[in-house]
């Protein structure tokens, strides 16, 4: 495992996290996270490959609830909490794309 | 359609389908469609800060109902999310299943013997919906938008079939068949009108027996006709690039429904980096074979199998005959034809009054019970009712309900035994020629003279809409 | 100021009321909080209504719950329906949640008096509360020293004699390691013990909500009241909760405490030290001491920072300017989500956003994030193999004594290694606790760090009561 960490890895990062990050930002996080990376390098000397992956902790399965309604919020409670709101629904600033 | 040159077309489908559950699929928010913007919504689903996810066993059972109707294996599976951003989706990631899906590897068998493997059918939850305000309303040239987060949270499952299917009719079939499968385990209502039911088609075009071309996924299909056209179209626009010596691009395109024309929605690119990971706040879904075998239980037979049923109680079928067997197997109508059919009906007649008076009447289907449906059947096969005084019984069946001798009797038929009533009607009709060709042409009044004449002759006994329906039947 | 157990008892005996009690400690919160920065939302009105109704029920002839009157402190990342909740982030700043969290019903049910909500690191993400975008809190012991952290403000509140209890979180050790640099008793509980059902989370897979106290009784009593299935959280543990109080005092005697190496080496030495005082007080109390090694626990730093990151990318997506919170408006849907987001988090919660999904992303998924997941399975199966022998371990839980603001602000990496002793529990889902034990440098409180398996929140306390007693807390 390389812990090279590019300053062009760190903003692609960055704007896959939607985050805008200043000239001095981009070199100061490439810095500090080039740090992280590399102690995280002690992991790569492991020979892990024939152990399994643990995602959680406890292994509980088939957690489900009963398909039942329950009150839902009041609509004015929730549009209040939105930055802007209009005719019963959340306004944004225009949409330049479809979802992928 | 046929692609010039020798060129084939490939597709494979990924149908989503909502279920038809009482909540959403991780929260107990109503699952209904048209309700008021946000008012089905809870910190859940609308991904407030500290709320968490509790998966609803309902979606569960359905999924597996549709992985066992298409042949599936019912595996141990996870959930995943997958990040990205976009406004409709308020967690900014979807809950979905990725490399473990509850439902794979099976398949469907179409009409015409051809046989589409289904890669996976695996849940998820949907989005909310955007409307764009200004500009065309269309999402360009929008200059803002609105968000409903009632959709927001409603259970889906996935169904990715093999690039297995060869042409846009084919492609239409399976749609077709699966809307049927769907609608017998009670998953899903089909109403693609409404969205509960989205088709993206991923379509790519070759040499026969060739290695497969670079494909375009269109999205969001929501007619049988769309699906079709949209097919048609890409692979054409796709041949006549290669042949041009261009070479197709993979992308995501959009389908205009008025210009019937795909276009570019979105290039695939690096950017698409949706860093799946098992969702924390869900633990491994693995129904046992008890559960399983509930699921199993409580399946009623798929569409083909009812298809090769009702097909089988015809002597010998005609193709109107087929085509109205295809019109009540898929409206779900094959219940009450055999109800019918067990009960002394003659099947052809209780077939084509499904196909025709039941199907035109089908929101009113659940008023009907199958005991009023096979009486009024029986009625019209030993002549107690004329044929127009059947349809007019099973009219008032679906619009209000009730019981097919009451009906007959307030409606004056059954005093009238057999077709007398429309044996007076002829007579008068004879003896009348002038004011019948007025009536005919348009002259609406004189539907109150002939009344009048029926009751004089009938001694009051017939009733006024049954004459109509009568004379309308002879107009 | 009294402790929760005499509180509870003097409001059910009718020697004093909530609403007295909740006078005392809003006497406290204003005498200090200026100069400390512990509240960062006091809730005078509705603290007020909930000591009144405890008031009302006991004059009524009832019961008043397990916590009646009692005046507690609440991390700033636990939702209260109406009061305002901001995880210490100008991106929440203003936001009220229209539900509770489950913690909260639970705690109004039993009695409790929510007072108000407390600092920490933005996003509790940090070990000394100075990533605060509403400042710094103070270590009540020594303003000039940080009070741990994420959960800082919790703990400075008790430490302070503010509130005889608090509520913090712990994702790497922000309940143990504050309360270690604040002379409290802190408890991780086992993962699914007490329901996340709003706790805003950090990351969702290593995240606990647990108790600050004084005494060992006090974390008992609030544990006890938290603890217990919860069917709004998929991975709540399916039992009611276990019975803690009545098992503090049943000593350690017949037990086996392993002492780990990698728990105590790299730690200052007044820490080592009051480690093997306290390993020493166990054996004289009848334990049984097993020397352990157990290697796998210097891998947690690496796979925690890859794995808390990974989930805290996802989580916190949401903050996107679109349905709550701060919304920075610009020309379209995206780079208004951009614009928020860069102005509504800080530094820290930026380098772990980045860190995390740098982590998930194309290409190096298996290098970090896979690998991270293979560390904690690793470590789970060490810690097993650790339990066949032993009851319960013992270590630090911090490296030092509460430091000084600043000292470790320069460089991440140095902020990070103060969680190195308890991390691993988080990894493992298992349970921990902090118990001050003795003092080091500058007089300030050493805490002593006993692990035991999921479930052995008892067996912890009780090892806990032990020191207490023996540090001359009777
Ligand atoms: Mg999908
Ligand atoms: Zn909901």
């Amino acid at each position: 495992m390389s812990s090279s960490l590019r300053r062009e890895d760190v903003a692609k990062v960055a704007q896959l996290a939607r985050l805008s990050l200043s000239d001095d930002e981009l070199d100061k996080f490439t810095e500090q996270l080039g740090q992280v990376l590399e102690h995280a390098n002690d992991m790569g000397t492991l020979n892990l490959e024939n152990v399994v992956a643990t995602a959680h902790p406890f292994g509980l399965i088939n957690v489900v609830r009963d398909d039942v309604v329950r009150p839902s919020l009041d609509r004015s409670e929730v549009l209040a909490m939105a930055p802007d709101a209009r005719d019963g629904r959340f306004a944004v600033p225009r949409i330049m794309g479809e979802a992928p | 359609m046929t692609l010039p040159n020798g060129w084939e077309i490939v597709v494979g489908l990924e149908v989503h389908t909502e279920l038809k559950t009482a909540t959403k699929m991780f929260c107990g928010c109503a699952n209904r469609f048209g309700a008021e913007p946000n008012t089905n919504v809870c910190p859940v689903c609308l991904g407030l800060p500290g709320s968490l996810p509790v998966l609803n066993v309902r979606a569960v059972d359905l999924a597996m109902a549709i992985g066992m109707a298409l042949h599936c294996t019912i595996a141990p599976s996870t959930f995943h999310r997958k990040n990205y951003f976009y406004p409709d989706m308020p967690k900014d990631f979807q809950i979905s299943q990725y490399d473990l899906p509850i439902n794979k590897g099976g398949y469907l068998d179409l009409p015409d013997a051809s046989r589409v493997s289904i890669e996976r059918a695996h849940l998820e939850e949907d989005t909310g919906k955007s409307t764009h305000l200004g500009g065309s309303g269309r999402i360009h040239g929008a200059d803002r938008s609105l968000v409903d987060y009632n959709r927001s949270g409603v259970p889906l499952v996935e169904i990715v079939s093999g690039p297995d299917i060869r042409s846009s009719s084919q492609a239409r079939a399976y749609a077709s068949e699966l809307r049927g499968i769907l609608i017998a385990t009670g998953a899903s209502d089909g109403r693609m009108e409404e969205g509960s039911m989205r088709i993206d088609a991923n379509v790519s075009v070759r040499q026969a027996d060739a290695e497969f071309g670079t494909r375009c996924e269109i999205k969001n299909l929501n007619s049988l006709r769309s699906l079709q056209r949209a097919i048609d179209y890409e692979a054409m626009r796709q041949v006549e690039l290669i042949e041009a010596g261009g070479t197709v691009r993979q992308e995501t395109r959009h389908w205009d429904e008025i210009l019937g024309a795909t276009s570019t929605m979105r290039i695939k690119e690096e950017a698409d980096d949706y860093r799946y990971f098992r969702e924390p706040d869900l633990v491994d879904l693995a129904p046992d074979q008890a559960w399983q075998d509930r699921i199993r239980s409580q399946l009623g037979p798929m569409p083909a199998q009812r298809r090769r049923e009702l097909t089988a109680r015809l002597t010998s079928a005609t193709q109107a005959q087929l085509d109205a067997v295809e019109v009540v197997i898929d409206l779900g109508l094959d219940r009450l034809v055999n109800y019918a059919a067990d009960g002394g009906a003659d099947v052809s007649l209780a077939l084509s009054r499904a196909a025709n008076e039941l199907a035109g009447g089908i929101e009113g289907v659940d008023r009907l019970t199958p005991e009023a449906f096979c009486a009024t059947v029986l009625m019209e096969q030993r002549g107690e009712l004329s044929s127009t005084q059947a349809k007019t019984v099973l009219g008032e069946l679906l619009a209000s309900g009730g019981d097919p001798h009451a009906i007959a009797g307030t409606m004056g038929f059954e005093q009238l035994s057999s077709d007398s009533l429309g044996e007076t009607v002829d007579e008068l009709i004879e003896r009348h020629p002038d004011e019948w060709t007025r009536y005919r042409e348009g002259d609406e009044k004189l539907a109150q003279f002939f009344i009048g004449q029926v009751m004089k002759a009938t001694k009051g006994r017939a009733n006024g809409k049954a004459v109509i329906a009568e004379l309308q039947a002879r107009r | 100021m009294k402790s929760a157990f005499q509180i509870v008892d003097e409001v059910r005996r009718g020697a004093t009321t909530a609403a007295a009690e909740l006078a005392t400690c809003l006497d406290a919160v204003r005498a200090r909080n200026e100069e400390l920065n512990v509240f960062l939302y006091v809730d005078e009105e509705g603290a007020a209504a909930a000591a009144s109704r405890v008031d009302g029920i006991l004059a009524s002839g009832g019961d008043g719950g397990a916590l009646a009157g009692v005046p507690i402190a609440i991390k700033d990342n636990m939702c209260q329906r109406g009061i305002p909740t901001t995880c210490s982030s100008k991106i929440l700043e203003g936001w009220r949640p229209p539900y509770n969290a489950t913690v909260l019903d639970r705690l109004l049910a039993a009695g409790a008096v929510p007072v108000g909500k407390t600092n920490l690191d933005e996003f509790a993400m940090g070990s000394s509360t100075e990533n605060s975008a509403f400042g710094p809190t103070r270590n009540p012991l020594d303003p000039s020293r940080v009070p741990g952290g994420s959960s800082g403000g919790s703990a400075a509140a008790v430490a302070a004699g503010m509130t005889p209890l608090a509520l913090g979180s712990d994702t790497g050790g922000s309940i143990r390691q504050p309360a270690a640099l604040c002379g409290l008793v802190g408890v991780k509980p086992t993962y699914g013990l007490v329901s996340r059902y709003g706790l805003i989370a950090f990351a969702s897979s290593l995240d606990q909500i647990g108790p600050f106290a004084k005494t060992v009784r006090d974390a008992a009593m609030l544990l006890e009241v938290i603890a217990g299935h919860d069917p709004m959280d998929s991975t709540s543990l399916p039992e009611q909760s276990p019975s803690l109080v009545a098992h503090v005092g049943d000593g350690v005697a017949g037990k086996r405490v392993g002492v780990v190496r990698e728990l105590i080496e790299g730690a200052d030495q007044d820490v080592v030290d009051a480690v093997d005082r306290a390993t020493r007080v166990l054996a004289d109390a009848g334990a049984t001491l097993v020397e352990l090694s157990i290697p796998e626990l210097r891998l947690g730093l690496s796979a925690y920072y890859l794995i808390a990151p990974a989930e805290a990318s996802s989580n916190l997506a949401r903050y996107d300017g679109v349905r709550f919170g701060l919304r920075v408006n610009a020309e379209d849907v995206s780079a208004m989500n951009e614009a928020t987001r860069t102005a509504g988090f800080g530094a820290e919660v930026k380098r772990r956003i980045m860190l995390g999904t740098y982590a998930l992303s194309a290409g190096y998924y298996d290098a970090y994030y896979g690998q991270a997941l293979k560390v904690r399975t690793q470590m789970i199966d060490a810690f097993r193999r650790a339990y066949r022998e032993v009851d319960l371990l013992i270590g630090a839980t911090a490296p030092s004594v509460a430091f000084e603001f600043g000292s470790k602000t320069s460089n991440p990496m140095s902020m990070y290694l103060s969680d190195v002793f308890t991390i691993p529990t988080n990894l493992a889902g298992e349970a921990a606790l902090s118990v001050p034990f003795g003092t080091g440098e500058a007089g300030l409180p050493v805490g002593v760090q006993l692990l035991g398996p999921g479930r052995s929140e008892g067996l912890l306390l009780a090892g806990a009561r032990v020191l207490e007693i023996a540090d001359g807390r009777p």
